[in-house]
Order: C-alpha cells, then sequence, then structure tokens
C-alpha cells in the first residue's frame, strides 16, 4: 500500500511537471527586452537622448533591426533610456497599439482598413495614426538543387512553381529560360510561411503585379491556401525547410538566405532582366515607390532598370500623428529619428536593406511633426 | 492511478468534529469546487468567442475543408484539423504505447534495482524537456534524419496505403507522431510502472510457482491485472498528444488538406492551428480558431469519457 501510494504521488509529480513545462512553452514568446549600458556621450549622432522608457511591440521580420538600433541608441545616450520590443508578430503589435499599452507598433504592412479606425481612436477624437517606413529589405527565393548555384527564376515561372501549375525542376519554362544548367527530372516542392507575414505580402504582391494571369490571388499577408504547397511557421522555418529538402523552393528575407548559407534564385523584372538580390539593389528599387499620405510605399512593379531588385519589402512603425503620451514623446520622436537617420547606416550589418534617402527625409519630417 | 475506480464508502462521511478535519475538509472541498470553476469557466469563454464567428461561417462548420474565416465571405470548417488532430495523435499513442510498456515492464519485473531507478529518473527526464525544444529538435535535427526512414517505408511497405509516398518527405504527419510519441512516452511509462508494481506479489509468485517462465508470467498475469490502468495511461498520453501545440506547429509543415499519406507533408492539427494563425488573425478569425479550440475541448473530453468508460467496464474483473 504504501509503494502504492508514493508511485502515485510520482506520477501526479510527472503529470503536474508535465502540464507545467507544457504551459511554459506556450508562453514563451520571443521578447526582446534591452537595458540600459553605461558608455555616455550624449549628444552624437545627432540624438538629443530623452530619457525614460519607450514600450513597442510587433512584427517578427524587423526585430534584428530594432534590436541593434535600440542597442546602439542605448549604448550612444548611457543610462536612463530603455527600449522594449516585444517580437510578437504585427497583429498582436498593431492590437498593443490599439489598446494603448505600446507606444508604436512593428507591422510588416501598413494598417489596414479594418485596423484604420481603432487605430485612430486611440490616438484620440480628430487625430490619425500614420505609417513609417523605416526598415527594408530584399525576399530572397532560395532552393535546394545538388549541383545547381545559378538559377534564374521568372515572376511567371515563380508564380506558376507556388501554384501547383509547374511541378517538376526540368520543366520546359524553366529549362528555357537557364540555358546551360542542368536541372534534375524532381518533384518541386514549394514552401510558403504558414503563419501570417509581410514577407508573404510582398512576395504575393510581386507576383500578381507582374504575372496576374498565372496569380490570380491579390496580395494576401495570409498565403493564398487554394494555391497548394505546404506552410512552414516562420522564416527561420521555410529556411530550414529548403536547406533541408531535396527540390524544395522557398521565399524569405534575404538575411536568412545568407546566414544559412542557401542558394538564391536571380529574379525577373518587368523587363524580362534577372536580378541577383542585393540591399542595393532593394533600396533602389523602393526608391522608386511613392509614398502615400498615410505613409504607405508603394513599389512600382513597372520598374525596369537591372539595376533593382523587385522582390522586397518595407517594413513600418505605426504610431500616432498627434495623441502620444505626453511622456514618452520625445524619447519617441528621438528614437525613430534616428532609426530613420543614422541608424539606418546600421541596418545592411543587419542583413536588412537602407531606406532610399528620398523615403528617409520623408519620415524625419513626419516624425519631427508628431505630437502630443 | 486507476482513474475512475470505485472509492471504498469513507467511515467518516458524517459531519466531521474535529477543528482539523473541518478546516481539511473545506480546502478539499474547495479544491474540488475550483476545478469544476475553471473547466466551466474554459468552456462558457470558448463558446461564447465561438458563437459570433460561427454565426458569421457561410459553410457547414464540421465538413468543410478550407480556413478562410477572415476573408469576406468568412468560409473555415473544422474537417481537416480534426482529422489530422486524431491522426497525429494514433501515430503516437501506436508508437509509444509498445515502448512504453517494454520500458516499464523492464524496469519493474527484468532491470536491477539500481539500474531500475535509474531508468526511470532518465523516463522522467522526457516529461522536463520544454515541448519547443521537441520542436526545434524536431525542426532541425529529426527531419532530416525521417527522410531515408519515410523513403525505406515507402519503398518496402508502399501497398499500405498510408505509406503511399510521392518523393516529398519529411515534416510529415509521421514526424509529427514520432515527436508526439516521445512526449507522450514518460507519461505512459510512468504510470504503467505503478501498475505493474501494483500487482500482488502472490498472484506472480503462484504463476512462477506453476511453472511459468518470466515472459508466461507477465503474459498471463500482469499485462491483465494491469489491462485498465494500461488503457488509462494510453488515455491520458492520447490527451497530451491531441493538445500538443508548439512542438507539433514548428515540425509538421501545413497544408489544408485531408490526406492518410502519413509520410508527405501536409495536414495540420487544431492546437497546431491556433498557434500559428492566432498572433496576426482577424476578429472573425480568432473567433474560428477559439471555435476549433472548443471542438478540440470536446474531443478530448470524448477521449477521457470512453477511457473511463473502458476502465470501469474492465475493473471488476480485476479487483
Amino acid at each position: 500500500v504504501k509503494r502504492f501510494r508514493t508511485g502515485r504521488a510520482a506520477g501526479v509529480a510527472v503529470l503536474a511537471v508535465s502540464a507545467a513545462v507544457g504551459l511554459a512553452a506556450c508562453g514563451s514568446s520571443s521578447g526582446t527586452s534591452s537595458t540600459p549600458s553605461n558608455s555616455s556621450s550624449s549628444g552624437a549622432s545627432g540624438v538629443t537622448c530623452a530619457k525614460g522608457t519607450l514600450d513597442a511591440a510587433g512584427s517578427t521580420a524587423q526585430a534584428n533591426a530594432i534590436t541593434a538600433l535600440a542597442d546602439a541608441y542605448e549604448k550612444v545616450c548611457g543610462s536612463g533610456v530603455t527600449i522594449n520590443y516585444n517580437a510578437d508578430g504585427s497583429g498582436d503589435g498593431v492590437t498593443a497599439f490599439e489598446q494603448g499599452t505600446v507606444a508604436f507598433a512593428g507591422s510588416d504592412y501598413g494598417l489596414g482598413t479594418a485596423d484604420v479606425p481603432a487605430a485612430n481612436k486611440r490616438c484620440g477624437s480628430g487625430n490619425v495614426a500614420v505609417n513609417i517606413p523605416l526598415v527594408p529589405g530584399p525576399i530572397a527565393i532560395g532552393y535546394n538543387l545538388t549541383g545547381v548555384t545559378s538559377l534564374k527564376l521568372s515572376a511567371q515561372v515563380l508564380a506558376k512553381i507556388f501554384s501547383g501549375k509547374i511541378t517538376k525542376w526540368n520543366d520546359r519554362a524553366i529549362t528555357a529560360i537557364n540555358p546551360g544548367v542542368s536541372l534534375p527530372n524532381e518533384k518541386i516542392q514549394p514552401i510558403h510561411r504558414s503563419d501570417s507575414s509581410g514577407t508573404t505580402y510582398n512576395f504575393t504582391n510581386y507576383l500578381n503585379h507582374l504575372d496576374p494571369a498565372d496569380w490570380g490571388y491579390a496580395a494576401n499577408k495570409d498565403f493564398p491556401p487554394a494555391a497548394g504547397g505546404v506552410g512552414a511557421k516562420g522564416s527561420s522555418s521555410v529556411a530550414a525547410g529548403v536547406k533541408q529538402t531535396q527540390g524544395a523552393i522557398g521565399y524569405f528575407e534575404d538575411s536568412y538566405a545568407v546566414s544559412d548559407g542557401i542558394p538564391v534564385a536571380s529574379i525577373g523584372n518587368a523587363a524580362g532582366d534577372y536580378i541577383v538580390p542585393s540591399i542595393t539593389g532593394a533600396a533602389s528599387f523602393i526608391a522608386k515607390g511613392t509614398a502615400a499620405s498615410d505613409g504607405k510605399i508603394s513599389f512600382d512593379y513597372k520598374d525596369t532598370s537591372s539595376a533593382d531588385y523587385p522582390n522586397v519589402l518595407v517594413t513600418y512603425e505605426i504610431v500616432c500623428g498627434k495623441g502620444n503620451s505626453a511622456s514618452t514623446l520625445p524619447l519617441l520622436k528621438d528614437f525613430l529619428a534616428y532609426m530613420a537617420g543614422a541608424g539606418q547606416k546600421l541596418l545592411p550589418a543587419n542583413g536588412y536593406a537602407s531606406l532610399p534617402a528620398t523615403v528617409a527625409s520623408k519620415d524625419l519630417t513626419t516624425i519631427a511633426g508628431l505630437a502630443s | 492511478v486507476v482513474s475512475g475506480a470505485p472509492h471504498p464508502p469513507a467511515p467518516w462521511a458524517g459531519r466531521p468534529s474535529h477543528r482539523g478535519d473541518r478546516v481539511f475538509l473545506g480546502l478539499t472541498r474547495g479544491a474540488s469546487i475550483l476545478v469544476v470553476v475553471i473547466i466551466v469557466a474554459i468552456a462558457t469563454f470558448l463558446a461564447v468567442k465561438a458563437v459570433p464567428a460561427l454565426h458569421k461561417d457561410t459553410r457547414n462548420f464540421f465538413t468543410t475543408r478550407v480556413w478562410e474565416p477572415d476573408s469576406k465571405p468568412a468560409v473555415f470548417g473544422i474537417a481537416t484539423l480534426v482529422f489530422g488532430t486524431l491522426l497525429s495523435s494514433l501515430i503516437a499513442v501506436v508508437i509509444a504505447t509498445p515502448v512504453a510498456l517494454g520500458v516499464s515492464l523492464f524496469i519493474t519485473h527484468y532491470a536491477p534495482r539500481r539500474l531500475a531507478r535509474l531508468l526511470g529518473y532518465i523516463v522522467d527526464l522526457l516529461a522536463a524537456v520544454p515541448s519547443v525544444v521537441y520542436g526545434l529538435w524536431g525542426l532541425y535535427f529529426l527531419a532530416p534524419k525521417m527522410v531515408p526512414l519515410s523513403r525505406f517505408l515507402s519503398r518496402h511497405l508502399g501497398w499500405f496505403p498510408p505509406f503511399h509516398g510521392n518523393g516529398e518527405y519529411g515534416h510529415s504527419m509521421f514526424e509529427a507522431g514520432v515527436i508526439l510519441a516521445i512526449m507522450i512516452l514518460p507519461i505512459i511509462a510512468a504510470l504503467t510502472r505503478e501498475v505493474f508494481l501494483q500487482v500482488p506479489t502472490i498472484l506472480t509468485e503462484a504463476a512462477t510457482a506453476l511453472g511459468a517462465t518470466r515472459w508466461e508470467m507477465l503474459r498471463t498475469v500482469v499485462l491483465p491485472y494491469g489491462r485498465s490502468g494500461i488503457v488509462s495511461a494510453v488515455m491520458l498520453g492520447l490527451g497530451r498528444a491531441l493538445g500538443e501545440t508548439i512542438a507539433v506547429a514548428l515540425v509538421l509543415f501545413s497544408s489544408f488538406t485531408i490526406t492518410d499519406h502519413v509520410l508527405n507533408a501536409g495536414g495540420n492539427t487544431i492546437a497546431a492551428e491556433i498557434a500559428t494563425y492566432f498572433g496576426e488573425a482577424g476578429s472573425v478569425g480568432q473567433g474560428a480558431l477559439i471555435a476549433a479550440g472548443l471542438v478540440l475541448f470536446a474531443v478530448t473530453l470524448v477521449v477521457n469519457l470512453v477511457a473511463r468508460t473502458v476502465v470501469a467496464r474492465r475493473l471488476p474483473g480485476v479487483s
């Protein structure tokens, strides 16, 4: 009897531990928290160094950029400054912004029409929320084909691959634009993002603009399920899947391709040229775009310059134009100005592109006009 | 250990007289009420949040094989997710049960005491690994290893429909099932170990005295005696597998299809779907995911009820 009782207790303990572990795992969101360091040289880099704590949340795609810039900003400004960025995803960030729990949201896409009313409401009556484009980057198309080190893919071919109309690597549509490359008689395994993502939004936007006949789906942060293929959660999972799976193809921000050593394709533009992804090519493509009054950038997919890489994403910070909290406003303006100004130079080292000068100067004007 | 066992009549069932007894009764009663309140609160929350979204659904929620709740009109159905949830859990139970029974029989009847204790600790340690770690391990380490195994199964056992392969291996329901099997193994092993320890020594000794070998003794006495305990252990493991979230979300490359080709990527489970989509879902999308959670709640409840029924029916035979 005694053995039975202790055994039962042990069994229950095992269950309790596993339950607790399960709960802990569920709650493990990737948060980024930065604490100030003490190398003070206030006033450098054109920042005024307001004191205080700034809370922000949102996109995972720009988490590395914000973390790096926040660290650099805190290093410049010394103690008394803390910037917290909780990388829970764009949707969570926008929700937190609407609820007023963060000073700004990082988002992979500008505020959608469904979110505009709630976001404006948070800013107070008569005020509007604005999108500030701050962190751009090229979207790479990575592939896994033994012995193939250079591959050209047009928007038409990509649209057909990702909608399941081309299923073999030696399909004539692919071999025709890749003379001299021996492509295997192997199944193509397209991997997309299963979670909502700005990378998906911008990639499908590119497909839809360059080949609406083969890609009839409008740009969407959710990959259209009807297009087929399999989905992986997060850019790192897509990259891992492409890296592990012979015949696979996937899309992710270029920094993932660089860090995982995944070969990337040259991508077709409107003129039929093929361009290797690069941060300079992405920046000059973005420079051709036009900014709307709400801050959102529309890319010019008709751009025919062979120096411009046409498959890009721009991520935004969403703030109130007027109606920001008076206590955090100085720090908010100063940090965002740093992101749009001196901080842009740090982005390439972290796998992102820098903003074109025209967009950056427009951002600085917007940021200077932010008010409480 | 055996859930649903009939309780002996409590001789102290009357009103307690000592203050200690009264306080203790209050505490235990409070704990029981708390559990019921929590369950009811969860069920109510799920139902309240789910109903508005379900009203917006323009097709049959139970049979539709599409999940686009935030499109207009909203279209979503639970069929593929329920199928994937049951399939991955079934694979997990099929793999984990024999291994867990083997481990616990070895620990209780074969291993020297010291080795048995060490082995017990190691099995329990499996339960202490966070599920996100299992997920990352499956994503980066196990997935490439599953490819040759899947290819082998497809080549040699392809006549068995689930083992049909189309050449796309890894990140499959099969791999998700393997990961789940590893995660539920410690639960089943720990519980069955206690079940086997309960077998009265007098019965095992009697079998041995009648000339039974160790294997015959296990087969004729230990396993039948522990049957109800084994069933409830497996059901507890199954419950864990049904609800596992992040490990499946990371390991399984999902699609919104129903397929019994377990070696290929595709399909998804309710819990993994919720984890993947909730962060960015719109208002109807969130409600739809909560409705999916409600279905998972119901599925788990049914599984538990079935398990309890099975145990209750078996029990008179062994007690």
